[in-house]
């Protein structure tokens, strides 16, 4: 037995393992967004079905583009009739829009990969929604904001920068604690 | 009862093989016989073990025995019969077990085999063997009690849930909705776990310092065994995404498809050039390192598949199983790097290269080739961990790195199938060389003239079918030849000279059928790949939609309650000349484990292709489908190159006749092969025997 031999040859392993133990470490699965801390993409999207508490709001037929939203909290929550989880989460999300509707917060449901009348229907079977919906089509905005599946929910700041991402179904509590700290100034007190 | 009863068979089964490893070592050590027979008996006990411990399991899981943590995962009462047994390789722990069967029941065959060597053969043959069998048992249960120590603990399917629930979740909806589940991973499983064989063979070799000979032949019938498991089990694997998943295609270079095509890349490589060793005593070292990156490569492949470290559709939970296996596969490369590298001395190589004309330089080239394949796939394969860990990056490598990296390495493949057939050992002359090659080039050159006029389809699509009709030509020749000089010198008819040709050389013979088999393969993926035409439709009922000349039509949509699922088809016409000549049905299964519906495409094979359904959405009322329609041309030839590939493979392993044995001995050494070199036993009895078919010809 050469033990020199065997020792040098025995090196070429440690890289490997090192390799696998670092692995070990790491989650393949999670993707890093690039985007919490910076400025959420622009868009302009037009809206299918308004809001139902909409008083003054946008109605079917109007765009809504992100620039006239500056100085309020954004919630953009992505979502499409064939998706189970987004059956959790609706609810929550319209309870909070209505509830921060008049403290300078403006909820958006953007349809993904859908029609717009399965989205009404589903809706409809929902008990309606207190926020507009637009459509996305061939998911422009979706694929700016880097969209992994849906539902995912994006809570952009004042300053126009995504202050959260959520991937999967949100809660009412997870929403208000994410919106509390960043509410505008004014409208807050 | 069913519980502790496996419970107790697995924790059992360790400790036999804590004990068997010490009696095989201690034994070989004071060369007492009785500890030897001892360690083997280990290797049967545990066999039986496994058995009662597998049979056990799944037991538990036809009877719905709920208080087993595994039936608890992976049971249900709806799902059928076949899937609730095959649901024992479903999950991780019922896969480790399976694997602690499959390997126990390898070892106990690998034993016998070793032990119960043909007592007709000349007893110089028998003493290496005799001498690495108590090593090589020791490895075997050293690989053995891994695997049992992983289902004592972090894999433990037999552990205890309480309360006892109703009912289960059942299997993961994709593996319960094709019955090639029940076949692709078995033969996975053989082909992996039956390449810890050859392994523990060679490092028994080196351990026992037997420096060379007939344990190689043992060695390499084992590695063919499990490289056509490995062979059938990818092709499975293929066929199975193919038939399952719905995007028309078989292969998408996903981690864990590497990782069982890594070891199969190294043992292709290493049946060939061990043809290089039993000939001309070369590349002996060479050949135990493929042996052992085989074996590693099947224990990375399942640590790739079992510790989540890479992002794959194939994953397993994750767990802390990943750091048993990463243990495993530091002691497996530190033990067998250290054995190969301080062994190495003892195997010196007898012959040299003669000529760069000869059968040795291709296996040289094709062993080249395969090794700069297997490190291809393997960067390919682990460079996001690379990238993730150097520079803190996430990078995905896919089919675009694959493709444009392995597409040459494949078409030089293709072409070396051909060149080294007709190529004689040691030396062709220039006159062999023109005889040999100028049909087949000029036929490969006009097949690839016509495909280019005719198909297009780029450059490897062409280089494809030039280089696949180049090398079966040559394979189909030796086949003409042969059976020709047989015809000429028996006067029997071409059938009976063809059968007979085979079956006296049925290493040679079958390894040229394997070769039709991959150039099948090769020439219908390349086709299936460059000639695919797809689109996608919304459909009313009545409506058709048409491509490349094929018309479809919407007949009817469908729903029914299934009792583990429900099942939305729609029923469709293939028409020619307007009037309807089959129907399809392909559909969409709801689980209700799963959010997304599983779908099963429709497909309509023909030699000439298939036409390809594949039912994406259904309109709530049941008025629209949309449908894609894919038209793949010779895609059931892949299927059968798969099946011409192992049928080549059990060529090669059936057993020789006496006669041949006998004529062996009887037969003057083949000119130019060192029979009687010290320390080189005569290469396998067949191989000497093999008359050349060229020169039986000529």
């Amino acid at each position: 037995m050469n033990w020199r031999r065997a020792a040098i040859a025995t090196g070429f392993a440690i890289p490997l393992v090192a390799l696998f133990s670092y692995g070990m470490t790491r989650d393949p699965r999670e993707i890093p967004s690039p985007l919490p801390g910076r400025a959420a993409p622009d868009f302009a999207l037009e809206v299918f079905r308004a809001g139902d508490d909409a008083r003054d709001g946008p109605s079917p037929g109007d765009t809504i583009k992100f620039a006239d939203l500056r100085g309020k909290v954004v919630v953009v929550n992505f979502w499409a009739s064939w998706c189970l989880a987004c059956r959790d989460e609706h609810e929550a999300l319209s309870r909070v829009a209505r509830a921060y509707a008049d403290r300078g917060v403006q909820f958006l449901g953007v349809l993904y990969s859908d029609r717009p009348a399965s989205g009404m229907a589903w809706i409809s079977d929902m008990g309606g929604q207190s926020y507009p919906s637009v459509r996305d089509p061939g998911s422009r905005t979706a694929i700016e904001f880097g969209l992994y599946g849906v539902p995912e929910t994006f809570i952009i700041g004042t300053d126009g920068r995504v202050s959260y991402k959520h991937i999967g179904p949100v809660t009412e509590q997870l929403l208000i604690e994410k919106i509390e700290p960043i509410l505008p100034p004014v409208a807050s007190q | 009862m069913t519980r502790a009863l496996g419970a107790s068979a697995v924790l059992v089964a360790f400790g036999v093989a804590l004990l068997g490893m010490v009696l095989a070592v201690a034994g070989a050590r004071l060369q007492r016989y009785q500890l030897i027979r001892g360690a083997y008996a280990a290797v049967y006990v545990n066999f039986g073990l496994l058995l009662v411990a597998s049979l056990a399991m799944v037991w538990a899981l036809v009877t719905h025995d709920f208080s087993v943590s595994y039936v608890a995962q992976v049971g249900s009462r709806a799902t059928p019969l076949f899937y609730t047994v095959i649901s024992l390789w479903g999950a991780l722990e019922g896969s480790i077990l399976f694997w602690g069967l499959v390997l126990s029941g390898f070892s106990a065959l690998a034993v016998w085999g070793g032990t119960h060597l043909d007592p007709r053969k000349r007893a110089e043959t028998h003493a290496d063997v005799e001498r690495l069998m108590p090593y090589a048992t020791a490895i075997l249960l050293g690989i053995g009690a891994f695997f049992y120590l992983l289902l004592v603990f972090p894999a433990n399917p037999f552990l205890p849930v309480s309360p006892v629930p109703p009912d289960g979740p059942g299997p993961n909806p994709l593996l319960q909705n094709h019955i090639l589940m029940g076949v692709h991973p078995p033969l996975l499983y053989l082909g992996y776990v039956g390449m810890s064989v050859p392994f523990a063979f060679s490092m028994g070799a080196l351990l026992a310092g037997a420096s060379g000979g007939s344990w190689i032949q043992l060695t390499r019938r084992w590695t063919m065994a499990a490289w056509a498991f490995l062979t059938a089990a990818i092709i499975a694997g293929m066929w199975w995404s193919y038939e399952v998943l719905g995007w028309g295609g078989f292969w998408a270079w996903d981690p864990v498809e590497n990782a069982s095509f890594l070891p199969w890349l190294t043992a292709t490589a290493f049946l060939h050039s061990v043809m290089v060793e039993e000939r001309r005593g070369m590349l002996r070292v060479w050949n135990l390192s493929l042996i052992t990156a085989t074996f590693a490569l099947t224990i990375l492949g399942t640590f790739l598949t079992r510790s989540g470290i890479l992002s794959s559709v194939h994953a397993f939970a994750e767990g802390e199983i990943g750091y048993w296996f990463l243990t495993f596969i530091a002691l497996v490369l530190i033990f067998s790097l250290a054995l190969v590298a301080g062994r190495s001395d003892q195997l010196r190589t007898e012959g040299r290269l003669d000529a760069v004309a000869s059968r040795e330089t291709v296996f040289l080239f094709n062993n080249l080739l395969f090794t700069v394949f297997t490190f291809t796939v393997l960067l390919g394969t682990l460079f996001p961990l690379v990238a993730e860990a150097v520079r803190g990056v996430k990078v995905s490598v896919g089919e675009p790195f694959f493709n444009s990296m392995t597409l040459p390495l494949s078409m030089a493949l293709l072409f070396l199938m051909g060149v080294g057939p007709a190529l004689p050992w040691r030396v062709a002359s220039r006159g062999i060389v023109r005889r040999e090659f100028a049909v087949p080039g000029i036929v490969a050159v006009l097949i690839g003239l016509v495909i280019a006029v005719v198909a297009g389809g780029g450059i490897y699509a062409i280089a494809a079918f030039t280089f696949g009709a180049f090398a079966l030509t040559i394979n189909v020749r030796q086949f003409v030849v042969g059976a020709r000089a047989r015809m000429r010198a028996h006067g029997e008819n071409p059938p009976v000279a063809l059968a007979r040709l085979i079956g006296a050389n049925r290493r040679r013979y079958g390894g040229y059928v394997a070769h039709l088999g991959v150039i099948t393969a090769a020439i219908a993926i390349a086709a299936s790949s460059a000639y695919k035409a797809e689109s996608e439709s919304t459909l009313r009922k009545g409506e058709t939609m048409s491509l490349r000349g094929r018309t479809i039509r919407l007949d009817e949509l469908w729903g029914r309650q299934e009792p583990q699922r429900f099942v939305v088809g729609a029923t469709v016409s293939v028409m020619r000349d307007g009037a309807a000549i089959a129907q399809m049905d392909p559909r969409l299964n709801f689980y209700t484990t799963s959010e997304q519906p599983i779908t099963t495409p429709a497909v309509r094979s023909r030699p000439t292709g298939d036409l390809y359904l594949n039912l994406m959405a259904v309109e709530r009322d049941g008025s629209t489908a949309t449908i894609r329609m894919i038209v793949e041309p010779l895609v059931p030839w892949i299927w059968a190159g798969g099946m011409i590939i192992v049928l080549g493979a059990l060529i090669t392993m059936l057993p020789g006749r006496e006669r041949e044995r006998e004529r062996v001995v009887a037969q003057a050494p083949v000119p130019g092969v060192p029979s009687r070199v010290p320390g080189l036993v005569p290469a396998s009895p067949l191989i000497m025997s093999e008359p050349d078919a060229r020169g039986a010809g000529s």
